[in-house]
């Protein structure tokens, strides 16, 4: 789950680290009253769930509360890479001496948190050349201790009060990480101003599986209805642009039916895992989603080793006799009691495939048909 | 010979009476694996299936030599219970569960690094030495012996493709789930350096997916490799930053890309198959068959 950058600031501020004075506005005067609080030359930053807003006109600066109010009328209700901005953050616009760029995440391959950090803020991190960039990684049962901050602040070459200020922040970084279940705490850019570190940006994303222990955050919702949906039934359900409905069980496999579709020319417009061991109500309302998609041709594809085949045809049915599908079903049907899902199958006027590729080829010369 | 267990391994199931865990016990037992106990705290004393079942670990490792373990055990409890078998000396960890908070997982898997224990998942299928020893919940029909053996980060495409050797006429001699999750205990290169030096696997199928950098590490390592390696990379057609169904299958900024890891896979000498039907014909061709 992401957070928005005023909620991963107000995160970082609780734990004692600085960032600018800032006010949320949902109107324009709401900015200008923001504004003039503030006192001073401000940045509205429009609230949305992507980065480069910058680029996007996302981000305005004002010098007075009326040009605040413009300001924020001009971001308000807009869209910025096919995000609609509901609020914006006005902030004091701060002097900024220098750039960094400072983040703590888990890095897979290590298997550990690992400290990123680099003098070359203020960009994309992946652009940064990699003998820029410091790697610190922690051992998780030592948590941060004083001498690794001291070791990342020498690297990054830091001196003097701002070396003091680095060492007392990169352990407090490394406990929002622990303490909230954090993947990532991205602070980029991290900004000298004076003799301060302050995080004129917050990038935090929270672990999905951690949420259970983590009331104190705030819920952000970032998925399509059809997408909550699913999520409600236990099923992975992704939008995508294309229109041949897929419904398969298990990620990988979920995935490879997309890849197929894709192969022989036709376009997805969904990626459903029904999961393994998907009872006969659920996969039923897996069906609903799809069809409430209104796609051309409606692609199953089940493997069943815990899922049933004699489960998934049942399901099949009961939606079939409790309202009319509207468009080609084509499945692919093979695994446990695969023999008595077939028969089910057939009786009800369906074809079952074998093979998981010349079913996705029919859909595809059906999604063609339409 | 096969690699991480075998005919003679002693496998607990932690979880075993839970929904889940006595279901896949069963499985378990019915393809031959020597299931010495089940642990289930406070019901201590109980037999399932013919199985004792033990309050801790501890229990159970004072009737038997335990050389794995299976959990099946709710994920905001899988760290503990992890912990437990490591502490208690178990070698090999199976764990089932998915959903196990990042977290949670990456400190399971420092322990284990610390006792020394190899750790299968979180959020695999885990593994299957055919027709010797299953931990894990795989289909058992499909599973055969033979000389290839299989690793994968997902489990339903492993059983597409499992099926598919083992209808071509291709048995195996282990399978192994890495896991679907950000941090999981084995790399592809940890158990391809097993395979290598396994006597009885002559020819390795990888089944990756795009998202981090897993593949491209292991093609550096099937550069150096005696055995023919074939491979399928799912993911193809996933658009840039969605997630799909599991965290292991997100691209991140460009890193983790279809044509990258096919690439990388290719350049090291392995068949990349187009599609998962592919699999046994290129296995067939690279091992002479």
């Amino acid at each position: 789950m992401k957070l928005y950058e005023y909620m991963g600031k107000n995160l970082l501020s609780s734990y004692g680290i600085s960032v600018p004075r800032g006010k949320m506005a949902a109107t324009p005067g709401d900015a200008s009253s923001a504004a003039s609080e503030i006192g001073s030359e401000v940045v509205i930053k429009s609230q949305i769930l992507s980065g480069k807003r910058g680029k996007g006109g996302g981000i305005l600066f004002a010098s007075t509360p009326e040009e605040a109010g413009v300001a924020a009328a001009r971001i308000l209700g807009g869209s910025i890479q096919g995000l609609t901005v509901e609020s914006v953050l006005v902030e004091e616009k701060i002097n900024i001496e220098r750039e960094f760029y400072l983040a703590v995440t888990v890095d897979g391959s290590a298997k550990k948190p690992v400290i990123i950090a680099s003098s070359s803020g203020g960009m994309d991190i992946e652009e940064v050349p990699d003998e820029e960039i410091i790697k610190y990684h922690i051992d998780v049962f030592l948590g941060l201790q004083p001498y690794a901050a001291r070791e990342i602040t020498r690297r990054l070459g830091l001196t003097g009060p701002l070396a003091r200020e680095m060492q007392n922040m990169l352990p407090l970084l490394y406990r929002i990480f622990r303490e909230k279940d954090a993947e990532l705490v991205e602070i980029n850019p991290l900004v000298i101003s004076g003799d301060r570190l302050i995080a004129a940006d917050a990038k935090v994303t929270i672990d999905d599986d951690g949420l259970f222990r983590q009331q104190g955050l705030p819920r952000v919702e970032e998925r399509t209805e059809a997408e909550q949906k699913a999520h409600a039934l236990g099923l992975s359900y992704v939008q995508l642009e294309g229109n041949i409905a897929v419904m398969a069980n298990g990620a990988g496999i979920t995935m490879g039916t997309l890849d197929i579709i894709q192969h022989y020319g036709g376009s997805p417009s969904n990626f459903l895992d029904a999961g393994g061991g998907t009872g006969m109500e659920a996969t039923a309302k897996a069906l609903e989603i799809l069809l409430s998609t209104n796609p051309k041709v409606i692609l199953i594809n089940i493997f069943g080793g815990i899922t049933r085949c004699d489960d998934v045809a049942n399901a099949l049915i009961k939606v079939k006799n409790e309202r009319e599908i509207p468009v080609p079903v084509v499945i692919r049907l093979v695994g446990t009691n695969e023999e008595i899902g077939v028969k089910i199958l057939q009786e009800n006027g369906f074809e079952a495939y074998k093979m998981m590729h010349e079913a996705a080829a029919k859909a595809v010369e059906l999604a063609g048909q339409q | 010979m096969a690699i991480i267990i075998d005919q003679n391994t002693n496998v607990i199931v932690q979880g075993a009476t839970g929904n889940q865990g006595r279901f896949h016990m069963r499985q378990m037992l019915a393809y031959g694996t020597k299931i010495v106990g089940g642990i289930s705290p406070g019901k201590g004393g109980l037999e399932v299936d013919g199985v004792k079942i033990y309050d801790t670990v501890f229990a159970a490792m004072e009737d038997h030599r335990v050389d794995a373990s299976c959990l099946f055990i709710p994920a905001p409890l899988a760290k503990d219970a992890a912990f437990e078998a490591i502490e208690a000396g178990v070698k090999v960890l199976v764990i089932i569960t998915e959903h196990i908070p990042l977290h949670d997982e990456m400190e399971i898997i420092r322990l284990a690094r610390l006792k020394g224990a190899t750790v299968i998942g979180p959020n695999t299928f885990g593994v299957v030495s055919s027709g010797k020893c299953k931990i894990g919940i795989p289909p058992n029909q499909f599973f055969v012996p033979g000389p290839v053996g299989v690793v994968a980060r997902s489990g339903t495409l492993t059983y597409e493709i499992v099926g598919n050797l083992t209808v071509g006429g291709i048995g195996q001699s282990t399978v192994v789930g890495l896991g679907g999750d950000r941090v999981v205990g084995l790399s592809f290169v940890d158990v391809l350096q097993r395979f290598e030096k396994d006597q009885e696997t002559k020819a390795v199928v990888l089944v990756g997916e795009i998202g981090g950098n897993q593949e491209e590490e292991a093609s550096l390592f099937i550069k150096k490799m005696t055995k023919p390696v074939v491979a399928y990379i799912a993911g193809k057609s996933a658009p840039p930053g969605k997630r799909m169904g599991h965290a292991g299958a997100i691209i991140e900024r460009g890193r983790g890309t279809f044509e990258g890891k096919v690439t990388a896979l290719k350049e090291a000498g392995a068949a990349v198959a187009t599609l998962p039907f592919e699999v046994p014909a290129l296995i067939k061709d690279r091992m002479g068959l």
